[in-house]
């Protein structure tokens, strides 16, 4: 059974239809990775899988269980988290309180879980007391990433997480994401760096207009002359 | 000496006592914009109701004081403070939250609030009556006249019980939400509520009880400070008026959305209140020998008269908004 089975999404903002039917499919332990032009609504599907705009058609199953359409709180206990592209921190909170936030529906003390982020993000260590304001675009990105993985998500989603970051802190994201998926969240990301984000990925999916236009794996999709052509430019 | 115990009376006592009150004002204020992003214009008569509270109390239990030593609203205070957070939920559920769930922009909310202000006002004029009434009813209030050694000083600094009392609960209230808001676990998540809200959502962050709370310590706080001002002075079911101004000026002075702004922001307003309408002739008396004959000192030197005192807080107001619209503390701007 997969992890996440999404078919034939429908749906949009309001009656604005921005997504005309989205089929999209990861195995529990793997990375998928959305790509494709400005406005296909790649950011708009990660949102309607995390109940956060009204799906109009199609379904959205988590593990086999139906999750189109439900609250965004609900999604979090059953094991989902989730990383927007912005404004995905506390910025008045110190490091330690943002991830303690993340934790807000475990049963407390946070301590292992705390550790288990803080060994996934060690520059976070010494920052534990700092608003996280006050942090690098790259360690910003670390505590909203340790901020959604303090739930023990299985499924994780995150809205470009690489996003204005200098080429350095872009690696060092990409490795992350790598190590976390090692230690068994299936991840579900959107990404701008198409290419490097499909050369991790298991399953691409690239879309145009609220539409598959390809779907394979990373590898293949990476070889696949006409998407380099139309969507990796060149 | 005599003039250096005028300023202390008139400048650092009365200072401290306005400032602690337009502090914790400014709290419920900045704390209920934080989390709900609007003025609440119907907080001053939060206060007034809570020290009505305290003497619908008083009059059923004068002497409860007695025993202890304290005047009897003092002992009661914490019944109106628990009774006022309720009708502050009860107020929020009832008028604010309809709004809320239809997603109105927040000047309704506002408009709701002055609603809110001109139904108090009715309610306790209705229960209480129009004249003016005193907290104390068995007892006398304790006055202080602390002598200075030495010739000099004939006259003594005065101090009232309710001016100390303030001082302690203002203080306590401080340290307390201090506490609240960085160590437990509801304080850390109105904290979040207050920097994104829809972040503290997907936490799975029960937004409906961060609000209630939000109220309950709002509600306390102005009972507080609402029957302490009434202890000092005097309760009048229009105190609100005379409050409303230096709280918000005060709320933004601090930067909205920041509590400790508030607190700063309450002395900046309630110092410079007293500031503006003290004689400063007074401190110049004693160098009037040093001038040359036929020169005279003025005898008034004040900013403003004592009666346009409320147009402090009002340029304090519109310069900080001229100038620094997110307040001292790089406040949310209104």
């Amino acid at each position: 059974m997969p992890l996440l089975d999404a078919q034939d999404v429908h749906g949009g903002y309001g009656s604005m239809n921005i997504l005309n039917g989205v089929d999209l499919a990861i195995e529990a332990h793997e990375i998928g990775v959305i790509v494709g032009p400005n406005g296909a609504g790649k950011s708009t599907m990660l949102k309607a899988i995390f109940g956060l705009l009204q799906v109009s058609q199609g379904s959205i199953r988590l593990r086999g269980e139906d999750i189109t359409n439900v609250a965004p709180n609900k999604l979090v206990q059953m094991g989902m988290g989730f990383v927007p592209q912005e404004y995905n921190i506390f910025p008045s909170l110190t490091v330690q309180e943002n991830l303690e936030m993340g934790a807000y529906i475990k049963p407390r003390p946070h301590t292992r879980l705390l550790d288990h982020v803080f060994e996934l993000f060690p520059p976070l260590v010494e920052k534990r007391r700092q608003p996280a304001g006050e942090l690098s675009g790259g360690q910003r990105q670390m505590v909203a990433m340790g901020r959604a993985l303090m739930t023990e998500p299985g499924l994780l989603l995150m809205d470009e997480p690489t996003a204005g970051l200098s080429p350095l802190f872009m690696n060092e994201i990409f490795t992350r994401i790598k190590e976390i998926n090692a230690a068994g969240v299936g991840i579900l990301m959107v990404e701008q760096n198409a290419k490097q984000a499909l050369g991790i990925a298991d399953k691409g999916f690239v879309l145009a207009a609220g539409q598959n236009r390809f779907t394979d794996t990373g590898q293949n999709l990476l070889n696949d002359p006409e998407v380099a052509r139309s969507f990796l430019g060149g | 000496m005599n003039e250096l115990v005028f300023f202390i009376n008139n400048v650092v006592v009365s200072g401290t006592v306005s400032s602690s009150i337009y502090a914790m004002g400014a709290i419920g204020v900045t704390l209920v914009f934080s989390i709900m992003r609007f003025a609440h214009f119907a907080h001053a008569d939060m206060m007034t109701l809570g020290a009505f509270f305290v003497l619908g109390l008083t009059m059923l239990f004068p002497e409860v004081g007695v025993a202890v030593g304290l005047p009897s609203a003092l002992i009661l205070m914490p019944i109106a403070m628990v009774l006022t957070a309720i009708v502050a939920v009860g107020i929020d559920r009832a008028f604010y939250k309809p709004l809320r769930d239809h997603n109105v922009k927040p000047i309704v909310l506002v408009i709701g609030s002055l609603g809110v202000t001109l139904m108090l006002q009715g309610l306790i004029r209705l229960f209480a009556g129009t004249g003016s009434r005193s907290l104390y009813i068995a007892e006398r209030k304790d006055i202080f006249r602390l002598e200075l050694p030495g010739e000099l000083a004939t006259r003594p600094i005065v101090i009232t019980e309710p001016q100390i009392i303030l001082f302690f609960c203002t203080v306590g209230a401080v340290v307390a939400l201090h506490w609240f808001l960085t160590r437990s676990r509801l304080g850390k998540a109105m904290r979040a509520m207050s920097d994104n809200p829809d972040l503290a959502r997907v936490s799975g962050i029960n937004t409906n009880t961060v609000i209630a709370v939000t109220w309950m310590i709002a509600g306390a706080l102005a009972t507080a400070a609402g029957t302490l001002l009434s202890l000092d002075v005097v309760l009048k079911p229009d105190l609100s008026f005379f409050l409303l101004l230096p709280i918000f000026a005060a709320a933004i002075v601090g930067g909205v959305g920041h509590p400790y702004g508030a607190i700063a922001g309450g002395f900046v307003v309630g110092f410079a209140e007293t500031l503006a309408v003290f004689n400063w002739a007074v401190l110049l008396r004693p160098f009037q020998d040093m001038l040359p004959a036929g020169w005279e000192l003025p005898t008034y030197l004040a900013f403003v008269g004592t009666e346009y005192k409320i147009t402090v807080p009002f340029f304090i107001l519109v310069a900080i908004l001229v100038w620094r619209p997110t307040g001292l503390f790089k406040g949310k701007v209104l």
